[in-house]
């Protein structure tokens, strides 16, 4: 066809305007991710303002006390801590297991079909609900007591079900034809499973189980629930002792507090230097949150590194 | 059919039908396999002849809803493979696989060749040392990859895993070894490589080979069998299915009229 300077015209019109239309969506999502990088961005600024001056070892070393500036997070720490190792411990076991079957035994039925649908439903659950049925298990029906292996139990049902997600799905990442070459030597579907379906997803299966944890860290509803005190001015007994066998379990019976608890304690008095101690500990709260996201960066990329489908 | 093969037979295949769930894929077909040597399975896509092939080491049993009738008899000790009553993994231990695509392990080469003797219990340093290197010999890749049995299988060539994967399988010593087209992933260089180790391998195992390039059936193999629809139309003497096919519907094939 010949050259018509019209159409030429009229193409170029069209360009521009489509051109307009790209610009404009390209500012609102600029606009729409900014949003969330400033108000994350104020929000750790802030705390850090406000907490970063009452920092120090004391504040880390110290139980909590009717004078702010006496004040420390000790027992929150120890605590969150502990019962973040019943947690792991109780989860973990559980939600590998019961990922593998779902993958690699059960038969595609409409009761596993039932059992996929409620775990990613499970997942979805408000925690107070979890606090609630921990109340009514482990409290009064088990008598396991307000202690740190209830507040563990209540949170590792709570992060089961990412566990069991993470490991559903890092498990289907491996494909079919490494399944088919270790069954085609012979392998049972366990020596598959150990030789090959865990070794390979696993750095999935740890980065599930550390941003479960994570949520679980910051959880407050459901260990209010379950009975954990707000003031707390003495340690659980040690998990190590000076004699035979040399270490103990009484301290999953022991009562205990968690940081989020201890923090919602301190912002609800009218003082404003509890405030600042809210803040801070809300600072050592985030870092152990980033410890284990950085954990759990660090673990996928040295698994990753020798794994590619 | 058996009469077409005067040698000592490795296994038997009669009257073989395969179901998967409602489809018939494979419709009483009957094979002679003869004792070290090569038997093709040729024929269009869909015709059956992978699902054939995953017979004879029962890898069907992994998906539910497959079913077998007929029998596949390994000699001498008259075992039907596809019996129910018999055990997959005991014939797996028996007969090992080459799958399409080369798929080691995430592991290392050692480890990969190790793995079906490990399976079998075997822990043994100095045992695993010789059989793997044996193994490695025997498929050719000892001296391209001896220095290097520590590293990760996948940072061999795709030639190279396909022969490490071909090690692995014998490694076990395996009665009879299958393969399911296992070029077909490669490099005319890497296919010719392949090629030369099956032609190689005959003295010490009995091969089945699936293949979809005639050439491929012409060059390597001893028997032929051309599968069309689930049914075997022809089985003879590699020369003769090429140079004198009875059927015409093998004829059509091997010339390229249809495929």
């Amino acid at each position: 066809m010949p050259h018509d300077e019209k159409i030429t015209q009229e193409i170029r019109r069209r360009i521009a305007h489509n051109k307009f239309r790209d610009h404009l969506f390209w500012i609102i999502g600029l606009f729409s991710t900014l949003i969330g990088f400033v108000v994350l961005f104020t929000l750790i600024i802030d705390l850090f303002v406000d907490g970063f001056p009452r920092l120090s070892w004391s504040f880390l070393t110290s139980y909590p006390s009717r004078f702010p500036e006496k004040a420390g997070i000790l027992s929150a720490w120890v605590g969150t801590t502990l019962v973040m190792i019943v947690t792991a411990a109780a989860a973990v076991p559980l939600g590998i297991a019961a990922g593998v079957y779902l993958e690699e035994y059960s038969k595609k039925n409409w009761l596993t079909h039932l059992i996929e649908i409620n775990m990613n439903n499970l997942a979805g659950i408000p925690s107070i609900i979890y606090g609630l049925l921990a109340l009514g298990l482990f409290v009064y029906f088990l008598k396991l007591g307000e202690s740190i292996l209830t507040g563990g139990l209540t949170l590792g049902l709570l992060i089961l079900p990412m566990v069991v997600i993470a490991t559903r799905e890092s498990i289907r990442a491996i494909p079919n034809s490494i399944r088919e070459a270790s069954y085609a030597l012979g392998a049972t579907k366990w020596q598959t499973i150990k030789d090959h379906i865990l070794p390979y997803s696993i750095s999935g299966i740890l980065t599930g189980m550390i941003i479960g944890l994570s949520r679980a860290i910051g959880e407050t509803a459901p260990i209010i629930t379950v009975g954990a005190l707000t003031f707390i001015a003495f340690l659980p007994s040690s998990p190590v002792t000076s004699t035979f066998p040399f270490f103990s379990f009484k301290w999953l019976f022991d009562p205990f507090t968690v940081m989020p608890i201890q923090m919602f304690n301190w912002i609800s008095r009218p003082q404003k230097e509890f405030h600042v101690n809210a803040a801070a500990a809300g600072i050592i709260l985030l870092l152990m949150t980033l410890v284990m996201n950085g954990f759990a960066i660090y673990l996928r990329y040295k698994f990753r590194k020798r794994i590619k489908w | 059919m058996t009469t077409i093969v005067s040698e000592k037979l490795k296994a038997e295949v009669r009257n073989l039908s395969f179901y998967y769930t409602e489809v018939q894929a494979l419709k009483k077909v009957n094979l002679p396999i003869a004792e070290n040597r090569i038997t093709a399975l040729i024929g269009p896509s869909g015709c059956g002849k992978t699902t054939y092939l995953r017979c004879f080491n029962r890898m069907h049993d992994l998906y539910p809803g497959n079913r077998y009738e007929g029998e596949i008899l390994l000699y001498p000790d008259r075992l039907n493979i596809v019996d129910p009553k018999v055990d997959p993994i005991e014939v797996r231990m028996r007969i090992s696989m080459v799958f399409q695509k080369p798929n080691p392990f995430p592991k290392t080469v050692y480890e990969n060749v190790a793995y079906g003797l490990r399976v079998r219990g075997e822990n043994r340093k100095g045992l695993l040392d010789e059989k793997v290197e044996k193994a490695l010999r025997q498929a050719a890749l000892w001296d391209e990859v001896h220095g290097r049995i520590y590293d990760l299988a996948f940072n061999l060539s795709g030639g190279q895993q396909q022969r490490l994967c071909i090690a692995r399988a014998l490694a076990t010593e395996p009665e009879i070894l299958l393969f399911d087209e296992p070029t077909s992933a490669l490099d005319p260089t890497a296919t010719l490589k392949i090629e030369e180790l099956i032609m190689r391998l005959k003295k010490d195992v009995t091969i089945i080979i699936v293949t979809h390039n005639m050439q491929q059936a012409a060059r390597v193999s001893d028997y032929t069998a051309f599968m069309y629809l689930g049914e075997i139309i022809e089985f003879d003497k590699t020369d003769k299915v090429f140079t004198h096919p009875s059927k015409k519907l093998t004829e059509d094939y091997i010339t390229g009229r249809f495929g």
